[in-house]
């Protein structure tokens, strides 16, 4: 500790050269903290999915829809508390690709009653159960467009064709932010008559009684549907989600990926400094060693000095983007939930201290068996 | 006048590791950019790859994406009797109605993927340039049988000549494999539309694609069809609607490219910084004697600049050699147009790999810029009083 | 028994084959409470040969003890903290540290100690009296005059109260009132705190303020 002051000294030395280091480190872990926070968003996606939910598809794939002829059947099954339904409806609003958003038809009182994560204000719950063309939208999706309640959204039909009016009669949040609360649903018997009666369910949700008796619940659904017109396949909500989650690919890997150029982009700018550093000292480190300094001290005092601009870059880095995200909530059009995680703090100060270490390691061990002798002899 | 640039190249190799050094980091964001970029243009390009200008594409109208189209015999009969329809040495029209379906397959590994299956007319090898069978032979029309996409069949079981797969409830058998110039085409699986139309979705294909007479004549065409009373349609060119399914995922890659390297390469210019005024700080005196001698503060200046550029070219030159060997490596990703995934290779062409090196120059003017400055600014008797 | 033996004491440098020897067999004993002043040419081994008693360098034969140690038998480690307890050294360019201010500079050997903070600062304060500059404390060395850093230098050298004080041409770049001001400086502490003192110096105005002069020459230690 009394060696701080000495170490903090020459930090200050050429302080621009500090400044910069420590910024662009700091860039570093913004990205770090930035990437890792991705994939720890997903990872709670994977999660996300209850285990006492079954989601029941139509075996043949996912675009096909199961038939309303099935519920029945699915109600009276042992096991199985309810039974709701929902559909993609895939509507475009204002038809621009970038104002996307997911919209859904869902049968209102049993699907509100089976997602409890679908929090809404009672007088507005009764207004959607009463009204056709109600819908209810996410509180993100409503501040993205600036809508009100009351009002009329059009959407226009892919699979449905037409222009489709709705009037916004309720504004969710839900109770876990990764759960998203940039969603758009709708009445499916407004969805099944307007189409002339030939929607069908894209989807079958099914409460359980209990959890686990998941696994041999979705075997006895899909063996009862099996020979029918509309074989289906039954998964836990919870591998339903993880399923969509690896759609989009190797993300892990891109992301450790760049994590890794990041890494060491950043420790040979971080090396050079703390080289280019030593390099200039020379003289200094032949005064200390000459005052009796031993190596170990002088190897610890270089490595410190790496270690506190990668640990403050690091810190700025990474709380920065913690409280940037946190409170601008900038992608959670994209990864709904998404913020920095205190595990990803934790191994970010980590990797920050073993980039100090590393980056400072080949000056200290030079400045350490630097020979006094012919040091002095190049200062003098 | 001009200072030669071999004073900058001696300089460079005076300051070996620290050149080194910062080259290295610049070479590393060059890198980063390029396979970024390399990732978004694949995935552009296996989609954009699997449309032709020739072609007319048409869906009902509204519907965006082949999955949500619905097209019955009707129109699709109205389409292939219009006169700009092209049609082949028989006199038969070149056109292919085709069904579009996705469906649940499980990979070699184990994986759930959702696979294109695409109902074809006979017609549709000749409507299509640039897909060949490889292996086997094209289905028999009638026939239960398939072709698979080359890079399908890579990674999915029983894809193998005569092997068999089930889907949509029942068995087809694999008659060919064909590819497709590595265009989106490999990931699926072709059969009759025919065939198909039962299985699935009932009385209606997806889509229609027809071969153009003229193919500059579109514009026309495209009036023709969707102002004609009989039929709702929307109509484009093949090309341009493969396009746009690729338009937003490349888009988002192409941001993530640009933002991470962007965020990379302020940092590493940072590092640029640092060097160059080092470099300017221990040649002081040498500055000194060049502005004594009468050199211009002007050819200090871009001297200076020229040297910064140069590592910074070193570093570009290493980050395209090191981003190099990424082309062609297969990934895939999903389709959200879809749901259903696309295999495509990452592609690092020249065009990528200069802007890689244009990159790197950039990163190089704005890290030597200040330091260059200052190395112009220096008092004459202040520079030559410093000591190296 | 004198403090500091050297015995048949040979140095020579190594350049690729070559060998360039600076001196050989040097006998040299210093007494407890001397005040030695060491001429001769540039180039003919001084700083060598004041290296090697401070521990800084080894020679190629011979020994070396100052009091019971014999310095010649110590591995690198041993000889930092060596250094520490019993040598003070005093550079030519004064060789403080920039960042630091005068009496961080003084402070420095004494972190090397287990002394506690206000023990240091005490320390401090004592040889900042004795060099006379308790109220330059806060200055950094640029702010100092060429005198002044050196007496911090020096105050530097005798803050852990060492065995011995070498100084290298103490007063080599400084005027004639300042480098006179160091020499009455160098005496006090010999006189008044009985220090030993080696100094190398090309003045020969600067040796007489020594109780005796050896000249280095050509090899040869000469009195
Ligand atoms: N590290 C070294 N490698 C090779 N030769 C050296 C080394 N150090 C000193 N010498 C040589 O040893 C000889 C003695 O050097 P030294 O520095 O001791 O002389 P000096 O008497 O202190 O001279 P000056 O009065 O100029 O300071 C010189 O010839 C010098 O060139
Ligand atoms: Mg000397």
């Amino acid at each position: 500790m009394k060696f701080a002051r000495l170490v903090l000294a020459n930090l200050g030395r050429n302080k621009r050269r500090t400044v910069l280091t420590v910024l662009s480190v700091a860039l570093a872990f913004f990205l770090f903290a930035t990437l890792r926070s991705v994939l720890t968003t997903l990872d709670a996606a994977r999660e996300l999915g209850s285990e006492s939910r079954l989601i029941v598809l139509n075996a043949t794939g996912l675009t096909f829809p199961v038939r309303q002829s099935q519920i029945p059947r699915l109600e009276a099954m042992e096991g199985v508390k309810s039974v709701s339904w929902a559909n993609w409806f895939g509507g475009l609003y204002q038809e621009r690709p970038e104002d996307f958003f997911a919209n859904f038809a869902i049968d209102p009182a049993s699907y509100l009653a089976l997602y409890p994560e679908v929090q809404l204000p009672p007088d507005q719950k009764t207004t959607f159960l009463a009204e056709r063309t109600a819908a209810i939208v996410g509180k993100g999706l409503m501040e993205k467009f600036g809508w009100r309640l009351g009002q009329t959204v059009t959407l226009k039909g892919t699979i449905f064709p037409g222009d489709w009016d709705f009037v916004i009669r309720g504004v969710y949040t839900p109770t876990d932010p990764a759960y998203g609360d940039q969603n758009f649903f709708f009445r499916y018997d407004y969805l099944y008559e307007r189409s002339g009666r030939r929607a069908e369910p894209g989807w079958f949700v099914l409460q359980l009684t209990d959890p686990a008796s998941a696994a041999t619940i979705s075997a006895r659904v899909d063996t009862m549907f099996k020979n029918s017109p509309t074989p289906t396949k039954t998964e836990t909500e919870k591998a339903f989600q993880a399923g969509f989650v690896t759609m989009w690919g190797n993300v892990a890997f891109l992301m450790r990926a760049i994590g890794t150029a990041v890494f060491f982009a950043i420790l040979f700018v971080a090396a050079n400094t703390m080289m280019m550093a030593a390099r200039e000292r020379i003289g200094e480190i032949a005064v200390l060693k000459t005052l009796g300094f031993p190596d170990g001290t002088i190897f610890g005092i270089v490595i410190a000095e790496a270690g506190v601009m990668t640990l403050l870059g690091g810190a700025i880095g990474l709380v920065g983007a913690r409280a940037l995200f946190g409170s601008t909530h900038a992608l959670d059009a994209f990864l709904p939930g998404f913020r920095v995680e205190g595990g990803t703090l934790a191994l970010g100060f980590a990797i920050a201290a073993t980039l100090g270490v590393i980056s400072g390691a080949l000056p200290a061990w030079q400045a350490a068996r630097l020979s006094v002798v012919q040091a002095l002899r190049k200062v003098a | 006048m001009k200072i030669p640039l071999i004073y900058n190249l001696r300089s460079i190799r005076q300051r070996p590791v620290s050149t080194a050094a910062t080259a290295l980091g610049m070479a590393v964001v060059v890198a980063v950019f390029i396979a970024m970029m390399a990732l978004s243009n694949g995935f552009k390009a296996a989609l954009v790859k699997t449309g032709s200008s020739d072609n007319a594409f048409i869906l009902r109208k509204g519907a965006q994406a082949e999955m949500n189209s619905g097209i019955d015999r009707h129109t699709a009969s109205v389409i292939a009797s219009l006169p700009f329809v092209a049609a082949d040495e028989t006199g038969r029209p070149l056109v292919s109605p085709e069904i579009f379906v996705v469906v649940g397959l499980t990979r070699l590994n184990g994986g759930f993927a959702n696979v294109v299956v695409r109902g074809i007319s006979p017609q549709a090898l000749k409507v299509r340039k640039g897909i060949t069978i490889t292996d086997g032979r094209m289905f028999q029309v009638g026939a239960p049988e398939i072709l698979v996409g080359a890079t399908l069949a890579r990674s999915f079981p029983n894809t193998g000549l005569g092997d068999r797969i089930t889907f949509g409830g029942r068995d087809w058998t694999v008659v060919g494999h064909f590819t497709a110039n590595g265009s989106s085409f490999e990931s699926e699986i072709w059969g009759e539309n025919e065939q198909f139309m039962p299985v699935f979705r009932g009385e209606v294909f997806q889509s229609v694609t027809f071969r153009m007479k003229d193919p500059a004549a579109f514009d026309g065409v495209k009036q023709t069809l969707e102002t004609d009373p009989r039929i709702t349609v929307d109509v484009a060119r093949e090309i341009e609607f493969y396009e746009g399914q690729s338009r937003l995922l490349s888009q988002v890659l192409g941001f993530i490219a640009v933002f991470i390297s962007g965020v990379m390469a302020v940092g590493a210019i940072f590092g640029a910084v640092n060097t160059m005024y080092a470099a300017v700080a221990s040649r002081a005196p040498e500055i000194g004697v060049l502005l004594t001698l009468g050199f211009r503060p002007r050819s200090v200046m871009s001297s200076f600049l020229a040297e910064a550029m140069i590592i910074a070219l070193i570093g570009g030159v290493i980050g395209a050699l090191l981003a190099l060997p990424i082309n062609g490596l297969v990934t895939s990703t999903t389709n959200w147009n879809s749901f259903s995934e696309v295999a495509f290779a990452f592609r690092v062409t020249p065009a990528l790999l200069l802007s890689g090196l244009g990159f790197s120059v950039v990163m190089g003017l704005l890290g030597g810029y200040f330091p260059a400055r200052r190395a112009a600014k220096q008092e004459v008797v202040e520079a030559l009083r410093a000591e190296g | 028994m004198a403090l500091v033996e050297m015995r048949d004491v040979t140095k020579a440098y190594h350049r690729d084959a070559q060998e360039i020897p600076v001196f050989s067999r040097v006998n040299l004993d210093i007494a407890q409470g001397e005040f030695l002043a060491l001429m001769g040419p540039s180039g003919s081994g001084k700083s060598t040969l004041l290296n090697l008693l401070a521990g800084l360098d080894r020679p190629t034969s011979g020994r070396i003890t100052v009091g019971s140690d014999d310095v010649t038998g110590m591995n690198a480690r041993q000889l930092a903290a060596w250094r520490a307890r019993h040598v003070g050294f005093v550079f030519q360019f004064y060789n403080l540290l920039p960042v630091l201010t005068a009496f961080q500079n003084i402070e420095l050997p004494l972190l090397l100690t287990n002394l506690s903070k206000k023990a240091r600062r005490d320390h401090v304060q004592a040889s900042l009296e004795i060099v006379g500059l308790t109220d330059r404390a806060e200055h950094f060395p640029r702010q100092l005059s060429g005198g002044e850093q050196q007496r911090v230098g020096i105050a530097r050298a005798i803050v852990s109260d060492p065995t011995m004080l070498l100084a290298d041409e103490p007063t080599g770049d400084l005027d004639a009132r300042s480098a006179e001001e160091i020499l009455a400086l160098l005496q006090r502490l010999n006189q008044e705190f009985g220090k030993t003192i080696v100094m190398v110096t090309h003045d020969a105005r600067a040796a007489e303020h020594a109780h005796a002069t050896m000249h280095l020459d050509k090899g040869v230690l000469t009195r």
